[in-house]
């Protein structure tokens, strides 16, 4: 029930994830079902400890669900190694970081560029969708700075870039705007939505931030590990 | 090229933690090069001083190395002259050999008469000017010509003897020795002269005393076990490294030991000396000696000068295990070190191990970042000990200190032989940066099974 006619992105179906923290056992994600649905903002929503950022882990195949599958853009994570995960997220999904997760020994540039080697992209070509990308972020004069030259505000954007420059078919946030003050958080968002309307890329985010929430395209809103609520606008 | 950079730019963005990891790497490099350097310069000054006194081979009949110290005469080589032109003139032999020379080994008792002593000696029967050469060997460009054998191949009767000798028969005030106590005068009256000599004393009485050099009378089996006597000579007495051996050397004309051991039969020689230009070369040298004595059917077997010399392979071995000892604990002093820092490396940057994961790098990618690293470090750490190495090496080589090798007479430099000992370095470079490497494997591999999702928590 993707709610648009095209598939969708990412299909889950009956996920379920539970840890183990010592010897009690605690389920994160109770049997969840959902569809995202392909170029749109999309944002699982919650309180703190509902299950958000576990969901985004597993959507995003750096997580193994202990029941249920994950579907993204066809084949079920599950069939696939860890080296062919770890290849299909480096060419499909880019991932935003709460704490911007900045390699802090490159600079802004190489930090944007380093998706782009992993792919194995000829050096002309990466060299100009690094540039352009750094532009539209508006980060161009500040290519070199390192990480830690570089305010919260920035740094989020490297990290939008850097998810972005590859142009892969699914972008997770993990509460993007969550260190950054109300102002340059919403600079943040609308710098998403801007490259998002440009790309006609998938994102999804976790979050409880009002702010973000009212952007969303869809809603998915989890409580105590299940899905409760989702809403299309 | 940016797992590199990341390396190399992780490697120095904790200096000091770097800084001391390298220092230890650095340390355990200059120990292994300062000591290897110095056990080769003793190994190689070891070699030279051998190869100068008794060449790389030396031919023998066959028996003699196993039987032949007990009566050499017995084991001479007849016509060895010819063997001598068949070794110098073989087309393969000739481009390697420096000096092949007759030698011809003698027992007997020297009489000191006028000091109413003698002793029992063992003799070297030379060609003077071919020992001369012998002693010219520098193989190894150390600069260590050894002294002049004292010999002269114009003067059959001239001798070199041992200072244990010269002490013993009492020639130190004659010989003007330092450190020379004169001998105890408890038997018969000095200056008195015994009966002539029984077989062959050759007609040098007559000349005897007309000079300063004392005399000294040597008495030994011939061939065909008659006793006799010739009279020898003494230029000067020099101490012959080792105290048995200068207790009890003569080093004699090759004529007058073939006089004394052959009397008037053919004469002979119990070796041919053979010197290489390399001592790389021994081995084919060898082996092409053996192929020509075999085609002709000779009796004769061809020794190494480390077989002549088990210390000299002893000396080795001992330096060999203290090398290896001292390399052992460096290399383990460089493994904790790199182990731990590479340890410390993959906590603090568990989080960015997390995020490059979840961007798509395998594990084996996280593997070898964390390898690259150790080894960065390693090479880092290995050139620096290798740079100071030889900043050390020349201030030694400059300080002008000296000692005295095991088997020398007299004290040399003490060098450290680093700068043309290319082997060392690169073996104790490449040593250290793989033992780095190996240190930081653990790390790389517990850094590569970290989970995603608990290395994005980690802070």
């Amino acid at each position: 029930m993707t709610g648009t006619a095209e598939p969708p992105v990412v299909r889950l179906r009956d996920v379920a994830k539970t840890y183990r923290v010592g010897a009690v056992e605690v389920q994160a994600v109770k049997g969840v079902s959902l569809d995202i649905p392909p170029q749109r903002f999309s944002m699982i929503v919650g309180p703190s400890g509902s299950g958000k950022t576990t969901l985004l882990n597993l959507i995003g195949c750096i997580d193994a669900p202990s029941a249920g599958g994950v579907e993204i853009d066809g084949p079920d994570a599950a069939a696939l190694s860890d080296n062919e995960l770890s290849d299909f997220r480096a060419r499909n999904v880019g991932f935003i970081f709460q704490h911007f997760s900045l390699i802090p020994v490159l600079s802004a540039y190489e930090n944007i560029e380093y998706p782009l080697l992993m792919v194995g992209t000829p050096p002309a070509e990466r060299r100009a969708a690094t540039l352009a990308i750094l532009e539209e972020v508006g980060l161009a004069d500040q290519r070199n700075q390192r990480p830690n030259q570089l305010s919260g505000g920035q740094q989020q954007r490297v990290a939008i870039a850097r998810a972005l420059v590859k142009q892969p078919k699914l972008v997770l946030a993990d509460e993007p705007t969550a260190n950054l003050d109300s102002k340059t958080g919403a600079a943040v968002i609308d710098l998403m939505q801007q490259v998002q309307a440009r790309s006609r890329t998938t994102f999804v985010f976790s979050t409880h931030d009002p702010q973000l929430m009212s952007r969303a395209d869809e809603l998915f809103t989890i409580r105590d590990g299940l899905l409760v609520e989702r809403a299309t606008r | 090229m940016m797992t590199f950079k990341i390396a190399f730019r992780n490697i120095f963005r904790n200096r000091r933690r770097s800084l001391m990891t390298m220092s230890a790497i650095a340390v355990g490099g200059i120990a292994s090069l300062i000591f290897g350097g110095y056990m080769l310069y003793t190994i190689l000054g070891f070699q030279t001083i051998t190869v100068q006194r008794g060449g790389h081979l030396t031919i023998f009949r066959n028996g003699y190395f196993n039987f032949g110290t007990g009566n050499p005469a017995a084991y001479g080589i007849d016509d060895y002259k010819r063997l001598l032109t068949l070794v110098r003139e073989d087309p393969v032999l000739k481009p390697l050999i420096a000096v092949a020379t007759p030698t011809l080994t003698v027992f007997g008792i020297a009489g000191n008469f006028d000091a109413d002593t003698s002793k029992t000696f063992f003799g070297a029967g030379v060609v003077p000017s071919e020992q001369d050469s012998l002693r010219n060997w520098n193989g190894y460009g150390l600069g260590r010509p050894g002294r002049r054998s004292g010999l002269a191949d114009d003067d059959p009767v001239r001798g070199v003897i041992g200072t244990g000798v010269a002490r013993i028969l009492g020639l130190c005030e004659r010989l003007d020795l330092p450190n020379c106590p004169p001998a105890p005068r408890n038997r018969g009256e000095a200056g008195e002269v015994p009966d002539a000599p029984v077989l062959n004393l050759p007609a040098q009485e007559a000349t005897a005393r007309a000079d300063d050099f004392p005399w000294l009378d040597l008495l030994a089996g011939t061939a065909g076990g008659a006793p006799n006597i010739v009279r020898l000579r003494v230029e000067r007495a020099e101490y012959q490294g080792f105290k048995e051996f200068d207790d009890n050397y003569v080093g004699m004309h090759l004529d007058l030991a073939q006089q004394l051991l052959y009397g008037r039969s053919q004469p002979k020689a119990t070796g041919i000396v053979v010197q290489l230009h390399r001592t790389d070369d021994m081995n084919v040298a060898r082996a092409r000696l053996l192929s020509l004595f075999g085609a002709r059917d000779l009796d004769l077997e061809v020794r190494s000068f480390t077989e002549l010399t088990p210390l000299y392979g002893q000396v080795i071995g001992l330096y060999a295990s203290i090398f290896s000892f001292i390399s052992v604990i460096m290399g383990v002093v460089v493994l904790f070190t790199v182990v731990n820092t590479m340890g410390m490396s993959v906590v603090e940057r568990t989080n960015e191990i997390g995020t490059v994961r979840a961007m798509g790098i395998r594990r084996r990618g996280i593997r070898r970042q964390f390898l690259i690293e150790g080894s960065l470090l390693g090479a880092f750490g290995a050139t620096a000990g290798v740079i100071l190495a030889a900043l050390i090496a020349y201030a030694m080589n400059n300080a002008g200190l000296v000692w005295t090798p095991p088997g020398a007479a007299q004290p040399i430099p003490l060098r450290i032989y680093l700068t043309g000992n290319m082997a060392l370095i690169v073996g104790v470079w490449a040593g250290l940066v793989i033992v780095s490497t190996v240190a930081s494997l653990l790390p790389a591999m517990r850094a590569a099974k970290l989970p995603i999702v608990e290395a994005l928590r980690h802070v």
